[in-house]
């Protein structure tokens, strides 16, 4: 998060014992997107949740665990998986903008922070 | 494959920002709305909304016989509503009877009152365990509980998210509604924890 964060007033996010709902900003991100496509009708919860489900036993299947449990990692292959099957997206495209993304030189950026935009709209809704 | 995999392996927020631009080039998505939910769920969707609907409870009797037999209609009246909400179940921990709410399969969580679930809540030390051995997950969580209280244990795999109406602590009888509500926990509510009394 690069927004300076009201931690106290009642614009502070939800916390649980001090964690933040999420702890970057593409978590947010992700979650967003799964939303929004939800709210338009581009799929129902159920479909979404079984194949969050899919990929959480994947993962909790795989022997030598030694990552910490990567929620939002699983949700976004979750998401992925999901619009593939719609022919929303490929996995290919996906990957292939992910990679020319990660292409930009250092300094165009701008869009790099997701959560940009998010916050300037969060600042406006404060004055 | 071989594409699959590595392009698994860029970073998740680089995949999230390609999906993104891919879903918002093919109007799928609008930024905007977008940022709208998140920050709803960052400032606006959390666990005051059920503190309310506790509290409600525990100062209403009819409102609390409404919240037992028609949870999300009932949770509805307060404003409460949306995605998550659909099918709200509650139920009411007294001193013989414990209830505690787990999703052993993901993460399922009554969104539009307690926000969005901790990560204990989705981790699956909690989800397998939880089921096993409550009392002594519960113990481990600070939740000490005679042996003669009988623990339900409700998992959210179905359409139904639970709801857990703690306790009102011993007393508090001469503490407003609003009073109330600062006391109610979001552990309360999951059944991990009990409100104590200011």
């Amino acid at each position: 998060m690069t927004a300076p964060l009201d931690i106290e007033g009642p614009a502070a996010p939800p916390r649980s014992n001090g964690e933040l709902v999420f702890s970057e900003p593409w978590e947010s991100r992700a979650f967003g997107m799964a939303v929004s496509l939800y709210e338009a009708g581009a799929f129902t919860w159920p479909q979404f949740q079984a194949a969050l489900i899919a990929r959480i036993a994947a993962w909790e299947a795989t022997p030598a665990r030694d990552e910490p449990y990567p929620y939002y990692r699983l949700w976004l292959a979750a998401l992925e998986d999901v619009l593939v099957g719609l022919c929303a997206v490929s996995t290919d495209e996906v990957t292939a903008r992910a990679q020319a993304l990660a292409q930009r030189p250092p300094g165009h950026d701008h869009r790099d922070d997701p959560g940009h935009e998010h916050h300037h709209a969060r600042d406006r809704s404060q004055s | 494959m071989t594409t699959t995999g590595s392009g698994e392996r860029l970073p998740p927020a680089l995949r999230t920002e390609a999906l993104e631009q891919l879903l918002t080039e093919r109007g799928l998505i609008d930024p905007k709305v977008m940022n709208g939910i998140i920050t709803e769920y960052e400032t606006n969707v959390g666990p005051l909304n059920g503190a309310k609907v506790v509290a409600k409870a525990w100062t209403d009797p009819e409102y609390r016989r409404r919240l037992l037999q028609d949870g999300t209609a009932a949770i509805k009246e307060l404003g409460f509503s949306g995605p998550q909400g659909e099918h709200i179940v509650v139920v009411e921990n007294t001193p013989t009877t414990h209830h505690v709410v787990v999703c052993t399969l993901c993460s399922c969580y009554p969104w539009p009152v307690l926000g969005l679930p901790p990560s204990w809540y989705k981790d699956p030390a909690y989800r397998a365990r939880v089921v096993k051995e409550p009392r002594t997950v519960l113990s481990e969580m600070g939740l000490d509980l005679d042996d003669d209280v009988q623990i339900t244990v409700h998992d959210s795999t179905s359409e139904v998210r639970w709801l857990v109406l703690p306790e009102r602590p011993a007393g508090t009888e001469h503490l407003t509604e609003e009073e109330l509500v600062s006391l109610v926990t979001r552990d309360a509510m999951v059944g991990v924890a009990k409100v104590a009394a200011p």
